[in-house]
């Protein structure tokens, strides 16, 4: 099997670490992860914001970089929800038949992390071990778009060490969003200053999330109070092992 | 003698606003919870919830489908029922047509039931200026009324109100307008109700006209229904000696059994009840029973124009159920003023621009008035898939200015500029390579200056200003790395080396 | 051009090259609750309604319990006899808002929503009556009790004016809370015989 990251433009320029854990969360799962050069975005941000022409030479480069690929593994709910579920809207747009057959190759092979390791390889004991008070938020997109359920839990159930503690309101919005986060800042920021409160409530010392976007929003906000409380993605957790960290 | 959305300004300002007010904040989450809670227990109860939805989205949507079959089978079911069918292309001609019935039969005054269709074209106010003044009955409306207010909510108009408020605005307003508030009145809502009882049941048995609208319009039979929880509904179908409904045509469905799936999928998504405490059904005109004399006004006003947008279409199979707004954790924190209509939260931000397109700045700030959270698509009753809808009307807005020589505004401007100068860059990694060069070599310096630590250690940007301070006003920023994931493997071979 | 004519227009080209075909699932039904009659009643008690259960030789009895002093109007097809009962004839709405109750049969009980409905023929009488006093005495036989909301839509005649009850008049209108009592009656007494 043929299985390609997708970094994501976001984890690419600001999180390398995330990215750097699904390489080696992976390999140390059998799986030789290719990383192909050509990749940049999925476009999600200017479809989300209205911008769909500008879209179709992103979606185009997406395409283009992943062809081939059996499994196309990103760690991200977002961006996967974007591949899966907008890509057949821009490509329609584009008016190109041969982007939207292309695009019908890629979308249905495009998994975020945790589907790829419970559905496709069949895992939920990764083999980590993560002696440290946590608590899970349930992105969005993850949850509803794509419809993970529990198989984030499962995974972090399964960490050795881990002290997992419920998430109050946890299926509520952050306030991210995206563009969302700078159109109506004052929003998104009433929305995150309640999910801070939630996080601060659990006394938790990681906040762990599927998306680093979110955790970008709420770790920021988190950061502001001085809350003591750090944000990590969930490959990060699950990449880590005794000795290790 | 009440507000007005006219000259409201676009969301993220009004949401400014509302988010200040501490009172309404309160009262806002308070009531969303306690109705997301009820709606969460009774939709639990339903075995096959899914297939109910599935079965109710069918239903609207075949019925929008072959619209304009369906509204010549209702128009002749009316009709030979005894009512008085009218078509009015916009709000003008709907508000024209109810003021003529009620210069017909020389009232001053006309009894309402709560309609979203009435409130969306004015009626209220069109009556007033032709001197008939339109009661309103249903509690919350008779509240929102009362205090010259706004309303704020699909079902529950007065959301935004407390208890001790509505006890203020009823000892103040109520004695102007009618039978006043007892002494003696407390903030219980059990006392607050029984004052309303009283204050209303004079208009209700001298009224000559009464208004209503219709939760639904079976074509086969010529049939309305009215589904509510007081009796004013009752009172305002059954006393009177003419009743006017003013019905938007995407109410219709095709036949009588169809409304099976409706009636059980909106009390529970709407109240939280297994059924609403009365719903109504009428035929036209029942000899010795009720108006003798029933006019129903059919209303297109921009709904003609929704039903040709391929992908918002979908918006009128709306049930008017509020489980959207319930759960929307933007409505929850700003309310319903901010979006400026009388249909607010989640679908306000779709049917308003779909009705009358986004040509005014306040419309076309209502697209973006979401976090694309999901949230409502997964409690809708006819399943609407709000989050499509909102992409693809904020495209609409993209659209609608694409030609334009003068861009609207400086903001707009820098966020087309931004756009397109993302999607240059993204369209090819090499330039991609570059700009987090870029972005590495900002890092490094923010790295030497930055006085802020994320917990984990890393270092970050407090508050900057210009275009950052929107993030950084209330978020710290993580420093960009100096390497990027893509440099990081080139230079290891992907960790290899 | 008329604006019927015109909105027609508007429709047609608005659906121009949309298919109408839409295939409508079956809306799923309830499952078998076993007991109807017992689960209407406690469904009907859910909303803070009185039930009594009785037999048909002791209705006259249970009714002149549930009206106590109460003043009441009956349809004129009651089939009761209610003693000191006006029978209605026309009533304006301001006589009937001095009588404090009435007594009324019903067209269909439903057990999964603790609903009953009224067609409004003569043992049931005029909706008006119904509403306007504050005490509504309403018998259901228990042969009229159906299962859920299709059962209760197949039997119904939409040619009559119909009203579902369930349970007495309420509202949510003040901080999403349920209070009973605004403007329909504010006791609502389901005798079910047999």
């Amino acid at each position: 099997m043929r299985v390609a990251l997708q970094i994501t433009c976001v984890n690419d320029a600001m999180f390398p670490d995330t990215g750097k854990a699904v390489v080696r969360l992976l390999r140390r799962l059998g799986v030789d992860v290719d990383f192909p050069g050509a990749q940049t975005c999925c476009g999600q941000p200017m479809v989300n914001t209205g911008y769909l022409d500008e879209a179709v030479p992103v979606v185009r480069a997406f395409v283009d970089a992943f062809a081939g690929y059996d499994a196309i593994v990103t760690p991200s709910g977002s961006c996967a929800g974007s591949a899966r579920h907008q890509h057949s809207i821009v490509a329609e747009r584009s008016g190109d038949p041969a982007l939207v057959a292309a695009v019908a190759e890629t979308a249905p092979r495009t998994y975020e992390l945790t589907e790829f390791l419970v559905d496709v390889l069949g895992v939920t004991d990764v083999g980590a071990y993560f002696p440290h008070r946590v608590t899970y938020h349930p992105t969005c997109h993850s949850l509803r778009m794509l419809g993970v359920g529990d198989r984030p839990r499962r995974l972090l159930e399964a960490v050795r060490g881990i002290e997992l503690v419920e998430l109050p309101n946890a299926t509520e919005c952050c306030g991210f969003g995206g563009t969302f986060a700078l159109k109506n800042a004052d929003t998104s920021i009433a929305m995150g200053a309640d999910k801070a409160r939630h996080v601060r409530d659990t006394g938790a010392e990681v906040l762990v999330a599927g998306d680093n976007s979110c955790l970008m929003h709420i770790g920021g906000m988190l950061s502001r109070q001085r809350a003591g409380v750090r944000v990590m993605h969930l490959a990060e957790i699950l990449a880590a092992t005794e000795g290790a960290a | 003698m009440s507000g007005t959305f006219v000259g409201m300004p676009a969301f993220p300002t009004a949401a400014r606003e509302a988010l200040a007010d501490t009172q309404q904040r309160r009262n806002l989450a308070h009531a969303t919870r306690t109705i997301r809670d009820k709606r969460a227990a009774v939709v639990a109860e339903v075995e096959d919830w899914e297939g109910l939805r599935l079965a109710g989205a069918a239903v609207k949507e075949a019925a929008l489908r072959d619209l304009a079959t369906h509204l010549e089978t209702l128009e002749e079911s009316l009709t030979r029922a005894g009512a008085i069918v009218h078509w009015a292309r916009d709000a003008e001609e709907a508000c024209a047509i109810v003021a003529q019935v009620a210069r017909d039969h020389g009232v001053d005054e006309v009894v309402k039931v709560k309609s979203m269709a009435t409130g969306e074209i004015g009626l209220n106010e069109a009556l007033e200026a032709e001197g008939i003044a339109a009661w309103e009955t249903d509690l919350a409306e008779l509240i929102v009324q009362l205090g010259d207010d706004l309303p704020s909510h699909i079902l529950v108009p007065a959301i935004h109100r407390n208890r001790a408020e509505i006890r203020e605005i009823f000892r103040r307003r109520m004695g102007d307008v009618g039978r006043p508030a007892p002494e003696a009145l407390t903030d219980d809502p059990g006392v607050l109700a029984g004052a309303a009882r009283e204050h209303l049941r004079e208009k209700f048995l001298r009224a000559k006209v009464a208004v209503s609208g219709a939760n639904f319009a079976v074509a086969d039979t010529g049939t309305l229904v009215v589904v509510e929880s007081e009796g004013n509904g009752r009172m305002c179908l059954t006393l009177p000696e003419v009743l006017v409904s003013v019905v938007g045509i995407e109410k219709v469905v095709a036949t009588w059994s169809d409304l099976d799936a409706m009636l059980r999928l909106l009390p529970r998504s709407s109240t939280g009840e297994r059924m609403n405490p009365y719903t109504s059904t009428w035929s036209g005109v029942t000899p010795g029973d009720g108006p003798q004399e029933v006019h129903v006004v059919l209303l297109d006003n921009g709904r003609t124009r929704a039903l040709a947008d391929d992908v918002g279409r979908q918006a009128l199979r709306c049930i008017r159920c509020s489980a959207c707004l319930n759960v929307c954790p933007v409505y929850e924190r700003v309310g319903g003023h901010a979006y400026g209509s009388v249909y607010p939260g989640p679908i306000g931000a779709i049917l308003n621009p779909l009705l009358h397109g986004v040509s005014d700045e306040q419309t076309a700030s209502l697209p973006y008035a979401s976090s694309l959270c999901g949230a409502c698509f997964e409690v809708c009753p006819v399943r609407i898939d709000i989050p499509s809808v909102l992409v693809d009307q904020r495209a609409a807005v993209v659209d609608s200015h694409r030609g334009d020589r003068v861009p609207r505004s400086g903001s707009h401007w820098q966020e087309a500029v931004a756009m397109k100068a993302a999607a240059w860059t993204f369209s090819d990694s090499r330039r991609l390579r570059w700009a987090e060069r870029a972005s590495g070599l900002a890092g490094r310096v923010i790295g030497r200056f930055s006085r802020t630590t994320l917990p984990g250690g890393r270092a970050a940007a407090g508050r900057l200003p210009g275009p950052a301070a929107g993030w950084t006003g209330a978020r710290d920023l993580p420093a960009p790395p100096p390497e990027s994931f893509r440099e990081w493997w080139d230079r290891t071979d992907g960790g290899r080396s | 051009m008329s604006a019927r004519d015109d909105i027609l227009r508007r429709v047609r080209e608005a659906l121009d090259g949309v298919s109408p075909a839409v295939e409508i699932p079956a809306a799923p039904r309830a499952p078998d609750r076993g007991d109807l009659v017992a689960l209407f009643v406690e469904r009907v008690e859910d909303y803070r309604a009185i039930v009594t259960r009785c037999a048909a030789d002791e209705l006259e009895q249970v009714v002149r319990d549930a009206l106590g002093e109460a003043r009441a109007v009956v349809p004129p097809g009651l089939g009761v006899e209610v003693a000191g009962a006006t029978v209605d004839d026309g009533l304006t709405a301001t006589e009937l808002d001095a009588i404090d109750a009435v007594v009324t049969r019903a067209a269909v009980g439903i057990a999964e929503t603790g609903t009953i409905v009224l067609d409004h023929r003569p043992d049931q009488g005029r909706r008006a009556i119904s509403l306007v006093p504050d005490l509504h005495v309403c018998i259901v036989d228990a042969s009229q009790v159906v299962a859920d909301v299709p059962d209760a839509i197949a039997v119904l005649d939409p040619a009559r004016p119909l009203t579902w009850i369930s349970g007495p008049s309420a509202t949510s209108d003040i901080e999403l809370d349920r209070v009973e009592g605004v403007h329909g009656p504010r006791t609502l007494h389901v005798v079910l015989v047999g």
